[in-house]
């Protein structure tokens, strides 16, 4: 873990910045030119930015890399055991087949060419009046023009309509609303906001392991210090309050912590957080004076009975004023998970809450110089907290459309935790939500005593290994933090069409019994 | 008090973009105007941002139609589209996961997109098409551009890094920089000479910045913005070879490449010439180049798909630059239209016809444009406008009367936006102060588009204004 802070580091090893010039250090890092003089380059790893040398991002690692260029041999016809790579690492739906929604496509087919409201059996009617709504809103009726930088206002004005709706009631101001490029935009902006401070008071974020690597990414690119609580595993990735303290008391011995992020529904646990656990979390933020981020791009993702999604504003607003006119919140949303599964279009928003005017007015500021969220994206956002209510044409294909994807998805959840925890020495909760399970497989010693040698994390060459003999490529839990001996954890998305997962879950299955029984 | 009272500093160093006094004072008069309140005019000429689209300019057919084909494949089964359309939209789904614009796209983008992209510099540039893997697609150039600052800078700690920054420019590159911690180090253009980038200045800007900073990169932007300057190959070599002497990583963007009106002008790519000069330079100077969609014929700014060329960058922060570009990749609907920038529909393809017509319609008012700019304002006194070669603005420099000064002073604001502000009051028309993209001491200039159909006509009724305000 990140024990210390970068400047910390940079004290501790006497370097200052003019020093790390090559030239002056005499560094390898030279290029010889044709007559043999040496021209060190500006740029080598020596004199780049530190903090970018921490950022690790897992989702897209050197797995993800492997799978790739096997990707590749199968396309030049090299035999492999077997017959495609499969990347049930990420969490992209239609990358997976699932098919999107009719209307949003309708709708967003006719704001790209406008020519097309023209053609009369092709698009239903509401389809085109929507189109049409929303061009109105777009500088120039185009989509191609820019949108002020926090997002188009009637799409921040039905984006705060629905979270209204959502929430029961408890308004939603237009304003607190920004559309961003994705969820993860979103997040970024506002730990680049947060992070500030040298020495023991730099800024440290208290992010859940398991968690996603994002997360991790963006705190080592602002040289923010990560501050790690750990999720039940025995309580199905629960938070825990008292570990919340653990971490938080921890921390300011070396840091000032300053903000507690949190996944509902988790990624990738899957776990939905209960309404008390909630309101715990917010008397621990109030207590412990931290602005909280809540990523809840997964909130239509909910399966397990007796689950239930609750909106952190609507659980803040429902604690009474002692809370809901103190507590700092900003809330992330996406039109890249749920029902959706849109990751291509870059859409999404946050509401901010309770942020101070100064605060918030250097938020605009920051948000600017990004120029605009993609038009599209936020087009497509405006179709997702407004969808085709009962009455109108395209309802009942929208709900039918809808419903199976969530259904499919429920059905999928069970499955995966149904198989897997047939196999000995693998167990897995059960996936509450979101998109991922998240087995726990014993790796025996031997195995472990093999990646060790060969420099690897046990989860790592486990997911390695089973991507070289099945084609089936998986995260490993070390990239999410998570770390033990004789145990790894691995990510597994869900989304596979229902046989080929049955297909996929089988293939982990004999893989796994292989592995154990080869290295025991 | 918030949790928040102590905001990043970097932060806190930006200058607004958007929400300027201008910028706030026109939204404010497009309100009353909506309310019905009598202004000596009906509505905000909003001739201040270089937002093609956004004042009006129909984005071209082709890109859209192959849009709508990706967004919505069953288009392609109707005869709707001409065939050369459902062609590319078909080969793009092919290559993206699952078929479909939904989803994810690893770097360096969709494939086809990456490789059209490769081959559009080669046709360019000459010589072998680059590797895709020096190729980075993003939410558009700026987007890129912060991505490479952030390898660059050290924004922390004593001594932060610093790149030189041509005056005047437009503000967001240099407000991208601020919140990376970086230092802006100005160059100023010389507006005597047509804008002309100078060595003398940049060596002298140079020894400056190694007072106050670690000076790493030098930006530069061919075309300019806001001034019009398109650089000669002569003055592209010598910025090269500054850039090896004195070991600084080329920030080079071109993203109005295609905007050259001049007819004895030229836009040569910082690359070629560099490949042109051989080694040693050819193999050792660091050039990030930038393009987008967003300007030029497409404009298609809002779908936000930009990209960076890499050149002779160290394999190893290559690596680095993966993991960043990965955390956000473009937009799907932004490629697209970067596919269409760099595959555009050839002589003989059914879709030539009406691409070629709508591309030379907005190359025609353009280049009108600039003719009625420099008829009308080298006709007026106290405003006068170095040749507008390329680019997508007017940038004139007005002289202000002693009273105007005296005014401005008065209400606590710089000349030029006062004159502006009393031009947008009088006449409606929204324009934007050279204070606001840099100038020499005791210089005044005001910038506005030429990407505006409206121009023609308004530039005249705004330079008859501009010679009443005179009076003020």
């Amino acid at each position: 873990f990140l024990s210390y802070t970068i400047d910390e580091y940079l004290l501790d090893t006497n370097l200052s910045l003019s020093s790390l010039t090559a030239s002056r250090r005499g560094l390898p890092q030279k290029k010889m030119s044709e007559n043999g003089i040496s021209r060190p380059k500006v740029l080598t790893l020596d004199t780049m930015n530190p903090t970018v040398k921490m950022v690790e991002y897992a989702v897209r690692g050197p797995i993800v890399q492997r799978a790739v260029e096997l990707e590749k041999e199968l396309s030049e016809g090299i035999e492999k055991p077997f017959t495609e790579v499969i990347k049930a690492n990420i969490g992209d739906a239609q990358a997976m087949g699932q098919q999107p929604i009719t209307f949003f496509r309708q709708v967003l087919a006719l704001c790209s060419y406008p020519e097309l409201l023209n053609l009369d059996n092709t698009f239903p009617e509401d389809a085109k009046n929507r189109a049409r709504l929303i061009l109105q809103s777009c500088g120039g009726s185009s989509l191609g023009a820019y949108s002020p930088s926090q997002g188009i206002d009637y799409v921040r004005q039905d984006v705060a309509n629905y979270i209204e709706r959502r929430d029961g009631g408890v308004p939603c101001d237009p304003d607190n609303i920004y559309l961003t490029t994705g969820a993860s935009d979103g997040i970024t902006t506002i730990l680049k906001l947060l992070v500030c401070g040298q020495g023991i008071d730099r800024t440290g974020v208290m992010i859940s392991i398991p968690q996603y690597p994002l997360y991790s990414a963006a705190l080592a690119e602002l040289g923010a210090v990560q501050i790690n609580y750990f999720l039940n595993e025995d309580n199905c990735w629960s938070m825990d309050i008292q570990e919340l303290q653990r971490a938080v008391n921890e921390a300011r011995q070396h840091c000032h912590p300053r903000a507690l992020c949190i996944i509902n529904p988790g990624n990738p646990t899957g776990q939905v957080q209960s309404r008390d656990c909630i309101e715990d979390v917010i008397r621990f933020a109030a207590k412990e004076r931290l602005f909280l981020m809540a990523d809840e791009v997964y909130q239509d993702n909910v399966y397990a009975e007796g689950c239930k999604f609750h909106s952190f504003k609507k659980v803040l607003f429902e604690m009474g004023p002692e809370y809901s006119e103190t507590v700092e919140l900003a809330s992330f949303h996406s039109t890249s998970k749920c029902y959706m599964g849109e990751c291509g279009f870059r859409g999404g928003y946050m509401e901010v809450i309770n942020m101070d005017d100064d605060v918030k007015s250097q938020l605009t500021k920051l948000v600017s110089v990004r120029l605009c969220s993609p038009v599209p994206g936020q087009a497509l956002m405006d179709l997702v907290v407004n969808p085709p209510q009962p009455g109108e044409p395209s309802y009942n294909c929208f709900i039918k459309e809808r419903t199976a994807t969530l259904s499919a998805l429920a059905e999928k959840a069970k499955l995966t935790e149904k198989i897997l925890n047939t196999v000995p020495g693998i167990r897995c909760n059960p996936v509450q939500g979101a998109m991922y399970s998240f087995p726990c497989i014993t790796i025996p010693d031997k195995a472990i005593k093999e990646a060790l040698e060969k420099g690897q994390q046990p989860d790592m060459f486990y997911c390695m290994t089973m991507l070289e003999e099945t084609g089936i490529c998986l995260v490993p839990g070390s990239g999410f933090g998570q770390k033990r001996i004789n145990e790894g954890f691995v990510v597994m998305t869900i989304l596979p069409p229902i046989d080929k997962l049955t297909i996929l879950l089988n293939k982990v299955k004999e893989f796994h019994q292989r592995f154990t029984k080869q290295y025991s | 008090m918030s949790v928040l009272q102590e905001i990043s500093p970097s932060v806190r160093s930006i200058k607004p973009l958007q929400s300027t006094p201008i910028a706030l004072r026109a939204e404010q008069i497009r309100e009353e105007l909506k309310q019905g309140v009598k202004k000596p005019f009906r509505e905000v000429i909003d001739v201040a941002w270089g937002d093609a689209q956004g004042a009006g300019i129909k984005p071209l057919t082709f890109v859209r139609q192959v849009l709508a084909a990706c967004l919505y494949p069953q288009l392609l089964d109707s005869n709707r589209l001409p065939t050369d359309v459902k062609q590319k939209a078909r080969g793009l789904l092919s290559e993206c996961h699952g078929g479909s614009m939904g989803s994810y796209t690893d770097l360096p983008g969709i494939p086809q997109v990456a490789r059209e992209i490769s081959e559009y510099i080669a046709r360019r540039d000459g010589g072998d098409p680059p590797k895709t893997g020096n190729i980075f697609i993003s939410p558009g150039s700026q987007w890129a551009l912060q991505n490479i600052l952030n390898l660059l800078v050290h924004g922390h700690g004593e001594v932060r890094s610093g790149v030189l920054t041509p005056i005047p420019c437009h503000v967001t590159t240099i407000e991208s920089l601020h919140s990376l911690g970086g230092v802006s180090v100005p160059y100023y253009l010389s507006e005597e000479h047509g804008w002309e980038l100078q060595m003398e200045e940049l060596n002298r800007a140079l020894e400056y910045a190694k007072q106050v900073c670690a000076p790493v990169a030098l930006y530069v932007v061919n075309p300019g913005n806001p001034p019009g300057h398109v650089q000669s190959k002569k003055s592209i070599q010598d910025v090269i070879r500054f850039a090896l002497e004195k070991r600084l990583f080329l920030l080079v963007d071109e993203v109005y490449q295609d905007c050259v009106y001049a007819d004895n002008v030229e836009f040569v790519s910082y690359k070629k010439v560099l490949a042109e000069m051989g080694p040693p330079f050819s193999d050792t100077v660091e050039l990030a180049s930038f393009h987008s969609a967003s300007k030029g014929f497409l404009g298609e700014a809002g779908l936000r798909g930009g990209y960076v060329e890499l050149v002779n960058m160290d394999p190893d922060v290559i690596k680095y630059a993966c993991t960043i570009f990965s955390k956000d990749t473009a937009p799907t609907p932004g490629q697209i239209a970067l596919s269409v920038l760099a595959n555009p529909p050839r002589l003989g393809d059914p879709s030539y016809p009406l691409y070629e017509m709508e591309t030379q319609q907005m190359q025609t008012m353009i280049k009108a444009n600039v003719r009625r700019v420099h008829e009308v304002l080298d006709s007026l006194p106290g405003i006068s406008c170095q040749p507008v070669e390329g680019g997508a603005f007017a940038f004139p420099r007005v002289d202000l009367p002693p009273k105007a000064l005296q005014k401005a002073k008065e209400m606590g604001m710089e000349p030029d936006t006062f004159y502006c502000l009393r031009l947008l009051e009088e006449s409606g028309a929204f324009i934007t102060p050279g204070c606001e993209y840099g100038q020499k001491e005791g210089t005044y200039h005001i910038r506005y588009t030429l990407l505006n159909d409206i121009m023609l006509m308004e530039v005249c009724a705004i330079n008859h204004i501009l010679i009443n305000c005179r009076h003020f």
